[in-house]
């Protein structure tokens, strides 16, 4: 499979703080990749360097095509107010001819199940219907990457499980590459196909995981499923939740790593 | 509908104020003649084609200073707040132009422009520059910059940031500063046509009726229907700005 985003020993500074620090891994066409790492871990950086909205200070990004997307955590101050819901959908839109916009914010609404809405506005929605909004946008641009941040973190719980498996059949059924930065680590095992686990500032990469679960998943077997169990507690035993050190990370991620660079070559 | 009544009591109690203050003999006779007096000049006014043309001649300045003035002072608010290096150049020379009320450029405008309605058109133009100027300016300020990257994100360059982004973010700041500025431009406009010697406009009205037979009714007509205008000027651009800008 190709690789649709190399990273190369990325790294950003803002002056004398150092918030990642030299980051290389891949992401591979059709791959859900999350990240997952601590509050203030840089993950923002990253994705604002990976996106182009920074410069980083050291490092390459190269993405395999020629845009990527990005839905932002803050749904509400990401949306134009002033466009309808399909206005916001054509947005990126603009250099193509009026009728194929049309089509194309269309068939992402319908994607979202919000074909219904088109003609409001985005602040008559609820939370989750404005950030399926933000999805379609994000897909109507058909982008070579799609990166999320923190894309559920502003939603309640139950809202929260629907949009995590719209974003699976989405993603499914039109063969998406998507890469999820988020600090919930129940998310990051059920949404990605692989795990990147960074650690605290500077960021660095702690652990590259396979997810060992099947491509289908389901919000109540997946999450009571062992093999769910148990990389969930390993996620949260490498980023140390609780406080207690309960294994020498550095040691056991450099193991890690090198076992796991294999399985990406292979 | 609570507070509309409560309006129309407000404005009763107005109006007996004036009519009894008109009555008494505190004040110098005639001097301030009582509503009652002053509503009946007003229907006699309204049917007179002179007085209906003073009135036309105002409103008609008046909507032509802010058409000039919104062509003006939002495409230089929107350089100032996106620009800094133009802001800060231009800081000193707009504090110390903003503070000259207009009046005092009465003058000044007279020589430069002579005794027509440019005179007078320039004059509330150069009052009605800066709500819209700075409220444009602020707005700017006031952009959120999660718009502008996911702006950016989508493929969108400066320009396109410009005008597809802080232009309609900035537009309900934008009419606020237009009604104030509307609002603004009445006053000048009105004072001007009182003072700098015009030959028609609501303001040369109330000066004649003052100057020649000492109408002080007539005086009053002229000062009502300037507020009328200034109501109707203020709540149309409301209406327009609830229409056009819901969010």
């Amino acid at each position: 499979m190709s690789n649709m985003l190399e990273v190369a020993d990325l790294g950003h500074s803002y002056g004398d703080y150092e918030a990642i620090g030299g980051l290389t891994f891949t992401v591979r066409a059709g791959e859900l990749v999350c990240v997952v790492g601590p509050s203030g871990c840089g993950k923002s950086t990253l994705l604002r360097t990976i996106s182009g909205l920074i410069a980083p200070s050291r490092g390459d990004v190269t993405l395999n095509g020629s845009h990527l997307a990005v839905v932002f955590q803050d749904y509400q101050r990401s949306l134009f107010p002033w466009l309808t819901v399909q206005g916001n959908v054509e947005f990126p839109l603009r250099s193509l001819p009026r009728a194929e916009r049309r089509s194309r914010a269309a068939e992402a609404l319908a994607w979202v199940g919000l074909s219904a809405a088109a003609k409001k506005r985005p602040w008559q929605l609820s939370g989750g219907m404005q950030q399926r909004v933000a999805i379609a946008r994000a897909l109507a641009y058909r982008p070579a990457l799609l990166l999320m941040d923190e894309p559920f973190a502003s939603v309640d719980a139950q809202t929260r499980f629907e949009l995590e498996d719209l974003l699976l059949r989405v993603r499914r059924e039109h063969d998406t590459t998507v890469l999820v930065v988020t600090h919930d680590i129940d998310e990051s095992v059920y949404l990605g196909d692989r795990i990147l686990v960074l650690s605290g500032s500077p960021a660095k990469l702690v652990a590259d995981l396979e997810v060992p679960l099947p491509a289908e998943r389901d919000q109540v077997t997946t999450r009571t499923d062992e093999a769910f169990v148990a990389l969930r507690s390993k996620v949260a035993r490498l980023l140390n939740v609780g406080g207690k050190p309960t294994l020498d990370v550095d040691k056991w991620a450099a193991a890690e790593r090198e076992s796991l660079s294999e399985t990406v070559s292979s | 509908m609570r507070a509309f009544t409560r309006g129309l009591i407000g404005i009763a109690g107005f109006l007996a104020l004036w009519e009894l203050l008109g009555r008494s003999p505190l004040l110098p006779a005639d001097a301030l003649p009582p509503p009652s007096l002053v509503f009946g000049e007003l229907v006699v006014q309204l049917t007179s084609p002179e007085f209906i043309s003073h009135v036309v001649a105002t409103v008609l300045a008046v909507l032509i200073a802010i058409a000039i003035a919104i062509a003006i002072a939002v495409p230089s608010g929107l350089v100032l707040g996106s620009v800094p290096a133009v802001r800060h150049a231009t800081r000193a020379v707009i504090e110390f132009l903003r503070p000259i009320p207009s009046v005092a450029l009465i003058p000044l405008a007279l020589v430069m422009l002579g005794f027509g309605p440019e005179t007078k058109i320039t004059l509330a133009v150069y009052a009605a520059l800066w709500p819209i100027l700075f409220n444009t300016i602020y707005a700017l300020d006031e952009l959120d910059p999660l718009l502008v990257e996911t702006s950016r994100v989508f493929g969108t360059g400066r320009v396109g940031v410009l005008f597809r982004v802080a232009l309609p973010s900035a537009l309900p700041f934008v009419l606020t500063g237009i009604r104030l500025a509307a609002t603004t431009a009445l006053i000048v406009m009105v004072s001007v046509e009182l003072m700098a010697g015009s030959q028609i406009g609501l303001g040369f009205f109330i000066m004649e009726a003052r100057s020649g037979p000492g109408r002080m009714d007539q005086v009053l007509v002229g000062t009502v229907v300037a507020g009328a205008i200034g109501v109707l000027l203020n709540s149309g651009l409301e209406r327009v700005r609830k229409r056009w800008v819901a969010w």
